[in-house]
């Protein structure tokens, strides 16, 4: 990429330079022995065009739009259309977060994305035992349809998209939406969005665990395969690395263990479903961490599409240069956030946004200050929104596409990162593909490995964490937290007994023994689901079949 | 001789939450600093826990809950081990816990409660301290 010229002049101007630094430190020794990201890659001093000699503009960095998307999956990225403001938000019942809802998009979001509760996360209605005290408190409560009807009120789905983070029971939760549309008058081929429904990532790192991985993956690409002929503007999949780096991974590890889930995907959709890869890959999404080293992000993100994009074109011929985008959505780490001097966490939010939007982000959200203890409240989550705002129309980052590129030290990174995340995919391939590694543990440990190394760096002061292992202090600043009604648990459960007491409870058993039927064979379930929605079948009512079915997958607690 | 024997703690993720991030670090902390750990692994009803802590014999129980459920099933875990009469066993907890909710739960017989951004070693050092390994007749 340098004439000869260039790297003479940086050679010899190196040497000089490092002879100089030598004598400084002798008198004046830098501030660390060693100086690191917060996943632990150790970071020089300096980088020079050396560091990137053997890059390729065309081959390596190249324009947005182009193979391999290094800059970019879009030929005008945010020139033509900002990254969509999508705050992930739910909270207690219903009638709760749709009034969150309306307030994000009167504020200014532009795209929808639902939290649940962990009875709705884990398959588990609201009058089951398991689902004592944790009614509403971690997102909101879906039993039936009839609570999706009110969730999503006054919500014009052919003009808004909506994220769904929901995992075992993604299909129940999709096929409520799409009821929905449906009696909306809206066509399926109009409406948008996105369901998580990622269920290696959960044996890996987020844990929302139901049946065990092969039906899992059966369902997902019986998702994927019902979306591309009938939803054809819905991501199917949202193939996360945010969990896994929340679960405490370096980033080398997010961004492969991400892509080896991908592959595992979009393998099984050609083995299980005989599907040209073509027909579904564009739309395959993916969902990123962005954490606190700035730089360390931003070139994993470029990595990422650079990655994908080889292994879609490469690894699986696919010919449609839309199959090759890596298409994701980001969320500032939460892991990354702190429960005291709350309002550092703004900060924090900040930059991890800003590395997002450096990296080329389709979809942003961006925690509140105070989710370190409680949902966000209106006053946090309105500020989180602001700085979205504010970085897409005050600060100037979005007057120009992937501003980073040819940073010695930026696109030198970059490749860091992807080599190193290649060794663990060809590891993992190696093993026999990403169910073989998941089996086996070896994500698991990994992430368990990397989470305990960290924990002990920050322990020593190694690694900072600002009012908390440095410049703590026992003055607490006032800040009034969202709590959950005890109420809303009562409320819901009222309305669960309801939504059973009208129902036409014959036809529901009716559904249910068809979708038992048809989960036995190598049917597309979509259809049975869609049928038991319809009839107010409850969630778990649908997973209790799975369950039954395929059995209740219980994990081996690796630490 | 109780002081040669290794303290046997349980930890323990009761409810639906997942989030095991903390309790394996946890885990693994007192692993290294010599005790004997078992780790129920994720999703336990407080029933579960409870029976795993007098299966294994264990001398300190520690919780982990980060969805907003603690004051139930920490305090469902404390009532079920008063009516196994298991009262000696130690309970400690740790997650997301507001600190207004911290007195009710001690009154409850939570012990100690760690909030976020607590040392390893704190827990450690604490547990050391408290708990002695009973010495069975």
């Amino acid at each position: 990429m340098f004439t000869e010229e260039t790297l003479k002049q940086d050679y010899e101007g190196r040497e000089v330079w490092e002879e100089n630094v030598t004598k400084i430190i002798a008198q004046n020794p830098e501030r660390k022995e060693r100086f690191s990201t917060v996943s632990d890659l150790e970071i020089k001093r300096i980088y020079t065009p050396r560091d990137i000699k053997d890059l390729d503009f065309k081959r390596d960095i190249g324009y947005p739009g182009v193979f391999p998307f290094t800059r970019g999956c879009q030929h005008t990225m945010y020139r033509g259309r900002p990254w969509t403001m999508r705050m992930f938000s739910g909270l207690g019942t219903a009638e709760d977060t749709n009034r969150r809802w309306h307030l994000l998009l009167k504020e200014g979001q532009t795209g929808l994305s639902t939290a649940f509760d962990f009875p709705t996360l884990m398959g588990y209605d609201t009058d089951s035992p398991r689902a004592l005290g944790e009614c509403g408190k971690g997102g909101v409560a879906i039993d039936t349809l009839r609570d999706f009807e009110i969730l999503t009120d006054g919500i014009s789905m052919d003009r808004v998209t909506t994220s769904m983070t929901i995992n075992p029971p993604a299909a129940i939760l999709w096929a409520m939406y799409l009821v929905l549309a449906q009696r909306r008058g809206i066509s399926w081929k109009r409406i948008g969005g996105t369901i998580q429904n990622d269920m290696l990532k959960e044996f890996i790192a987020q844990k929302t665990l139901m049946c065990p991985p092969e039906p899992s993956v059966r369902l997902i690409s019986d998702t994927i395969e019902f979306g591309t002929k009938h939803v054809p503007r819905w991501n199917t999949v949202s193939i996360s690395g945010y969990h896994i780096r929340e679960a405490g991974s370096t980033a080398v590890q997010e961004l492969a263990f991400t892509l080896a889930d991908g592959i595992a995907y979009v393998k099984d959709v050609i083995e299980r479903k005989k599907l040209p890869v073509d027909s579904f890959a564009p739309r395959l999404s993916f969902f990123f961490n962005s954490h606190l080293d700035f730089f360390e992000e931003i070139a994993k993100f470029r990595a990422a599409r650079r990655m994908w994009a080889k292994i879609m074109r490469d690894r699986f011929k696919a010919e449609n240069p839309r199959s090759w985008w890596m298409r994701f959505h980001t969320q500032t780490a939460g892991c990354s956030l702190t429960a005291q001097q709350l309002f550092n966490n703004i900060i924090r939010t900040t930059t991890e946004a800003l590395a997002a939007v450096l990296g080329g982000t389709q979809s942003l959200h961006t925690n509140s200050l105070d989710e370190t203890l409680a949902l966000p409240s209106e006053f946090a989550v309105t500020i989180a929104l602001r700085t979205q705002q504010i970085l897409a129309d005050e600060i100037g980052v979005a007057n120009t596409i992937d501003p980073l590129a040819g940073s010695y030290f930026v696109e030198s990174l970059t490749n860091q990162l992807e080599e190193l995340a290649w060794e663990y995919i060809n590891k993992i391939d190696d093993m026999g593909g990403m169910l073989v590694a998941i089996d086996k543990g070896f994500p698991q440990l990994e992430i368990a490995n990397a989470a305990y190394r960290y924990q002990r760096q920050v322990d020593t002061c190694q690694k900072v964490m600002v009012g908390v292992n440095k410049y703590a202090t026992e003055e607490k600043v006032p800040c009034e937290l969202l709590k959950i009604d005890e109420r809303v648990q009562e409320q819901q459960l009222r309305r669960l007994k309801e939504v059973k007491r009208s129902r036409d409870n014959k036809k529901v058993a009716q559904t249910l023994k068809d979708l038992r039927a048809a989960s036995k064979t190598d049917k597309n379930l979509m259809p049975y689901v869609i049928e038991a929605v319809k009839e107010y079948a409850t969630e778990q009512e649908i997973c209790d079949v799975w369950r039954d079915v395929w059995g209740e997958y219980r994990e081996t607690g690796i630490f | 001789m109780s002081s040669a024997r290794k303290i046997r703690v349980l930890v323990a993720k009761p409810g639906l939450n997942g989030h095991d991030r903390g309790i394996k670090v946890v885990a693994r902390a007192y692993r290294d600093a010599g005790f004997e750990v078992i780790y129920t692994g994720l999703h336990q009803t407080p029933e579960q826990i409870v029976q795993a802590a007098l299966q294994e014999d264990v001398d300190v129980v520690g919780l982990s809950c980060l969805s907003g459920a603690h004051m139930y099933l920490l305090k469902r875990v404390v009532d079920l081990l008063k009516g196994a009469r298991a009262e000696e066993i130690v309970v400690i907890a740790g997650g997301i816990i507001s600190e207004e909710d911290i007195p009710e739960l001690k009154r409850a017989g939570i012990r100690e409660v760690f909030l976020p951004g607590t040392p390893l070693d704190r827990i450690v050092d604490w547990t050391t301290k408290n708990v002695k390994r009973a010495v069975k007749e």
